[in-house]
């Protein structure tokens, strides 16, 4: 049986979908056959962001639908033969996707994987809480500024209660804070909030600090999850994040601003 | 599904159980016998919130009125008009007794009528078989209470183990306990009970009410935020003090 991680966050922009490419493609990296879902019906981004949206043939609501097998309709990453995407369909809207059809494709990817990554659409509404609901573990992304993390919050009390393992009285959604676009030298300065501060507000578990990077721009733009940069800070800062969700005990890394030197200050101005 | 445990054991199988419960209800409070003014009123109330009044269940008071004559079909057509569904009366005479059962209303005991705390203790020593099925006086919440999320302790207490977010409402007809940060909303005595008090550990609330007296959180001096506080009334005025 695989696990079921939702990647979700309420607020759009802020990382989802990097954040659900990166993990799955760290999953896969270390052996885990590991399966990723796209549940934005209607503003599908994941393709772009894996680099498969021209291997697009069926989508997820196909699948629902019957109209085609899950293995019809999974996307083999080229990089990484452990890894399988499903796309979301865009000529469709969220509506399409009811409750037991979701939970009969899931049931039908945990066989065959050792984890499904989950990557929620924005919002509250259905397509997030079909994305939620069979959940067993949630990565909450929040950037480090206060609607993002309010928004947070609601996510965090709608997986409480309205979550099949919520209903059905199971031991509840195992909840993980991963803060995104984080600017150590912005929170110096009093502008963002710090790790500590988005920690104390919502309470949960730190799995991973992602500084702000120009890395995760181009990534995307490349169809190349930015994990696969072990150059830049923010594919690092994603490696060690899986790291830490497997159970590795790392220290976080990125949260202090980069210390310029004397000589390095003259040079570049 | 799995068979009654009962039948197991060879007795009758159970098609339902008898249960007492509480429930919170509105009480229309009649207070003269002219049902067009009746009808006058209504419409304006109802015209405010037209939802808030859709399929609930009303109780009609009758203590206030209980010398005269009660033209119960009107009443309760106008009431179920306006989509409220009368189903009992309290109070009142009688004569307005028989005339309210005519029209298949029920009429609840006079301990339905006492205001006040509810004098549990003493209705468990003279009813021990029926305390069992008593509504817990009051509510615990052991996890952080999340923006959006509500909780609301009828007929008692509510203590909060945990952080309550911004955008997080708490209710009690009695006090409100919060062991941790109070960041959202807190209002304790909703049902008027000018006695009842919040208690938290570090107030950052939004808004603090008592029995509908209210203060923002910018109203809330800046050395009582952030410290162990009890709020209550004094004199009907909102008093924030330091614990």
């Amino acid at each position: 049986m695989a696990r079921i991680i939702v990647i979700t966050s309420g607020k759009g922009g802020v990382g989802k979908t990097t954040t659900a490419a990166a993990l799955a493609m760290g999953l896969a990296q270390r052996g885990k056959r590991t399966a990723v879902v796209d549940f934005d019906v209607g503003l599908r981004n994941l393709d772009l962001i894996m680099g498969c949206e021209r291997r697009v043939v069926y989508d997820f609501v196909n699948v629902i639908k019957q109209e085609a097998t899950l293995n019809q309709a999974l996307i083999r990453d080229k990089r990484c033969d452990h890894l399988y995407i499903l796309p979301a369909s865009q000529t469709r809207d969220k509506d399409a996707l009811a409750k037991e059809e979701v939970g009969r494709v899931l049931e039908e990817l945990s066989d065959g994987f050792d984890f499904v990554v989950c990557d929620s659409p924005a919002g509250i509404e259905h397509g997030a809480t079909m994305a939620m609901y069979y959940a067993d573990d949630a990565i909450v992304v929040t950037n480090p500024e206060v609607s993002s993390v309010r928004d947070s919050d609601r996510m965090l009390g709608i997986l409480s209660s309205k979550s099949r393992r919520a209903e059905n009285g199971q031991e509840p959604i195992r909840e993980h804070l991963l803060l995104t676009r984080y600017d150590p030298r912005r929170v110096d300065n009093g502008d963002m909030l710090s790790v500590e501060d988005v920690q104390e507000i919502l309470s949960l578990t730190l799995l991973g600090v992602i500084p702000e990077s120009k890395a995760v721009l181009s990534a995307s733009n490349a169809g190349i999850p930015v994990i696969l940069d072990r150059e830049s800070d923010a594919g690092q800062a994603y490696f060690d994040t899986v790291s830490r969700y497997l159970g590795e005990d790392i220290p976080h890394r990125f949260l202090e601003a980069e210390r310029k030197g004397f000589l390095s200050r003259l040079f570049k101005g | 599904m799995a068979a009654n445990p009962q039948s197991l054991e060879g007795e009758a199988t159970a098609a339902f159980e008898l249960k007492a419960a509480g429930f919170t209800l509105p009480i229309f409070r009649l207070l003269g016998g002219d049902m067009e003014a009746v009808a006058n009123q209504l419409s304006a109330k109802v015209g405010q919130a037209p939802d808030f009044f859709r399929n609930t269940p009303i109780v009609i008071d009758l203590s206030d009125f209980a010398d005269g004559e009660v033209e119960f079909p009107l009443l309760v057509g106008l009431l179920r008009g306006y989509g409220m569904i009368p189903f009992g009366v309290r109070g009142g005479s009688k004569a307005q007794h028989a005339a309210a059962e005519t029209m298949e209303l029920a009429v609840l005991g006079e301990s339905y009528s006492t205001r006040g705390p509810r004098p549990a203790a003493r209705e468990q020593a003279d009813d021990p078989e029926g305390a069992t099925d008593e509504p817990r006086p009051s509510m615990l919440v052991a996890r952080p209470v999340r923006s959006g999320q509500r909780h609301y302790a009828a007929c008692g207490d509510l203590s909060v183990v945990g952080a309550v977010s911004s955008g997080a409402e708490l209710m009690a007809d009695g006090n409100i306990h919060v062991y941790g940060p109070l960041r959202g909303r807190a209002m304790a005595g909703v049902n008027g009970d000018l006695a009842a008090r919040i208690f938290c550990q570090d107030l950052q609330a939004e808004l603090v009410a008592i029995a509908g007296h209210y203060r923002v959180s910018e109203n809330i001096p800046a050395e009582l935020q952030g410290v162990p506080v009890q709020i209550f009334l004094d004199q009907k005025i909102l008093r924030i003090e330091k614990l």
